[in-house]
């Protein structure tokens, strides 16, 4: 499989320019298409909306329909699989949520999944839960490739995640991301994109999974996206990644034999499955009853 | 037999800062805050001949090229000449505009009607005026008006409020003094500039240090602290004067309302900015 992993810049707010931005990039990826494409985290409309959020949401057909015309006017000659986080409205609740849609078919655009945000950042610079509602599943769903989970930014941030994508059977987990950065002490890096690669890096090497990840990148009212765009290997090797300033597409090649490998020559993921029951049954790891027990 | 001892210090979070990451990354915001949001692709900004506004004609002046870059000085009678040689030196090495508007005439002109104005009032006005001017020479020019002041100051409240906080972006905002300093001199900003005292210039021999009764050096760290959550008995376990911790400590207190805009009535739930959000960017 063939991924390409689109570090976007979008203005704020601008959905039709931003829609054309998207054109463009399938214009580009067009000949010898990838089999996918990610964008990162509320990739039509910017990140920071606040209030807006209730102005730019769409449903999920809406969001398809949108991406499927950009594909289809871009002059590709075969279908093609595209993840985009954005703003959804369902019946008028709000979550900040990611498609995974197959475009180009003949029968029309397929929406094969879409996630919900879990983990809504609420503190600092974050204000995700003011204006939207947490997700409250993690599933996984097939593709070319295999079984995929898609986590949005902080949803990657908690161990645990990849760890039930995985055991639920994810052999690739796609990560869209809007991710402000800060921290200037590194050597080179933000301290925040220094934070992201150790993450991904663990997640994909205790699982055996590619972990592919896509970032925004601009500015946003002074906070800077921080792009950051990368691929990790089941191995936990980086395999790609983009810097954190300026627009860019970072190009990766999956090999599922890769998956097996590794998981045949470290079998963490075998022996979490062998351990999970005992883990389940150990009534401490309930933290409510725990807490009630400490009050 | 006595083992060797590995003994961990108090944790402290760095100030240290990677300047050509600092650089790249400010540069970016001026260019996607100017260019990309608001369409403009020229700055103005007053240069003092003092580090701050020094490291920002830099930063403009490689975001925007030096073309596009205009300094103006805005002296007064009391000002000191030093300040307008080191401004020079700024404009040589960069190539960028410049020039010299006196403010003498217009401040006297108020101050001619508040003959009990005291240093504090008549600083006020100053800085006041500069801002007057600045604004009206962006319109003249078409430039986009850039902040100078740093976090020091910001979090101490040693600025005056609506004047040299006003310009719609500022890259040091987020920049402690000693970052400016680390940043400036990474950048080749003259050692005339980066090595002397900081000053407001507003009368003869002021030096910010003794203004604020604190080095930058310690305020910095001790800020950085405070910043972090950590409470004054933590901040004095680490080597730190108690005296000094409360100064600080009473300077961020007694002036978060400068770092607000005016307190407004609430009386609907369509409050802007308290119930109506949008990002300033949208």
């Amino acid at each position: 499989m063939n991924a390409a992993l689109v570090q976007f810049k979008p203005r704020k707010g601008d959905v039709p320019g931003n829609l054309a931005l998207m054109r463009e990039v399938f214009e580009q990826l067009a000949p010898g298409a990838p089999d996918l494409i990610v964008f990162p985290e509320a990739a039509l409309t910017g990140y920071f909306l606040e209030g807006a959020v209730y102005e730019l949401a769409v449903d999920a057909p809406t969001m398809a329909q949108r991406v499927d015309a950009q594909w289809r006017a871009s002059g590709a000659a075969r279908p093609c699989d595209v993840v985009v986080g954005f703003y959804e409205n369902v019946d008028g609740t709000f979550h900040n949520s990611a498609i995974y849609v197959r475009c180009g078919l003949e029968s029309g655009v397929h929406v094969v999944h879409v996630h919900r945000k879990m983990f809504l950042p609420t503190y600092g610079v974050f204000d995700e839960e003011r204006f939207l509602t947490r997700g409250r599943q993690l599933s996984v769903f097939e593709t070319a490739f295999g079984t995929a989970a898609i986590l949005i930014c902080e949803d990657a941030w908690h161990a645990i995640m990849p760890t039930v994508a995985a055991l639920k059977g994810a052999r690739l987990i796609v990560v869209p991301s809007a991710s402000p950065g800060r921290g200037l002490s590194g050597d080179g890096e933000l301290e925040s994109n220094a934070r992201w690669k150790s993450l991904l890096s663990s997640a994909a090497a205790e699982h055996g999974v590619y972990v592919l990840y896509a970032g925004l990148t601009g500015f946003e009212g002074g906070k800077g996206m921080s792009g950051g765009t990368c691929a990790y290997s089941p191995r936990g090797d980086l395999i790609a990644s983009a810097g954190p300033l300026d627009a860019c597409i970072v190009k990766v090649q999956l090999d599922p034999a890769e998956v097996d490998l590794a998981r045949a020559t470290i079998p963490l993921l075998g022996d979490l499955s062998a351990v999970l029951p005992d883990l389940w049954l150990d009534d401490e790891i309930l933290v409510t009853r725990r807490l009630e027990e400490r009050a | 037999m006595t083992l060797p001892v590995v003994e961990a210090p108090l944790a402290e979070p760095s100030l240290a800062i990677d300047p050509e990451l600092a650089a790249r990354w400010l540069e970016a915001f001026l260019r996607d805050e100017m260019l990309v949001r608001r369409g403009i692709g020229k700055a103005i900004l007053g240069l003092s001949g003092g580090i701050d506004s020094a490291l920002v004609a830099y930063l403009c002046a490689r975001a925007l090229g030096p073309e596009n870059v205009y300094a103006i000085r805005m002296p007064y009678r009391t000002s000191s000449p030093s300040s307008l040689s080191d401004a020079q030196r700024i404009v040589d090495a960069l190539g960028i505009h410049a020039e010299t508007i006196e403010i003498t005439g217009a401040v006297d002109g108020y101050l001619a009607h508040a003959p009990d104005a005291d240093p504090r009032r008549k600083g006020n006005v100053m800085a006041r005026m500069r801002m007057l001017v600045l604004f009206d020479q962006s319109a003249r020019r078409g430039a986009l008006p850039v902040g100078t002041g740093n976090k020091t100051e910001r979090l101490m409240g040693y600025f005056t409020w609506h004047a040299d906080d006003t310009p719609p972006v500022n890259p040091i905002g987020d920049l402690f003094k000693t970052q400016v300093w680390a940043l400036a001199r990474h950048l080749g900003v003259p050692n005339e500039v980066v090595d002397k005292p900081p000053s407001a210039d507003l009368e003869a021999n002021q030096t910010d240090e003794s203004d604020l009764g604190v080095t930058y050096a310690t305020a910095d760290k001790i800020l950085n602290l405070i910043l972090h959550g950590y409470k004054d008995d933590a901040i004095v376990a680490r080597g730190y004067a108690s005296a000094e911790v409360r100064l600080v400590r009473r300077r961020v207190d007694s002036t978060h309302w400068k770092r607000h805009l005016p307190t407004t009535a609430l009386v609907s739930s369509t409050a802007i900015n308290e119930f109506y959000l949008r990002p300033v960017d949208y």
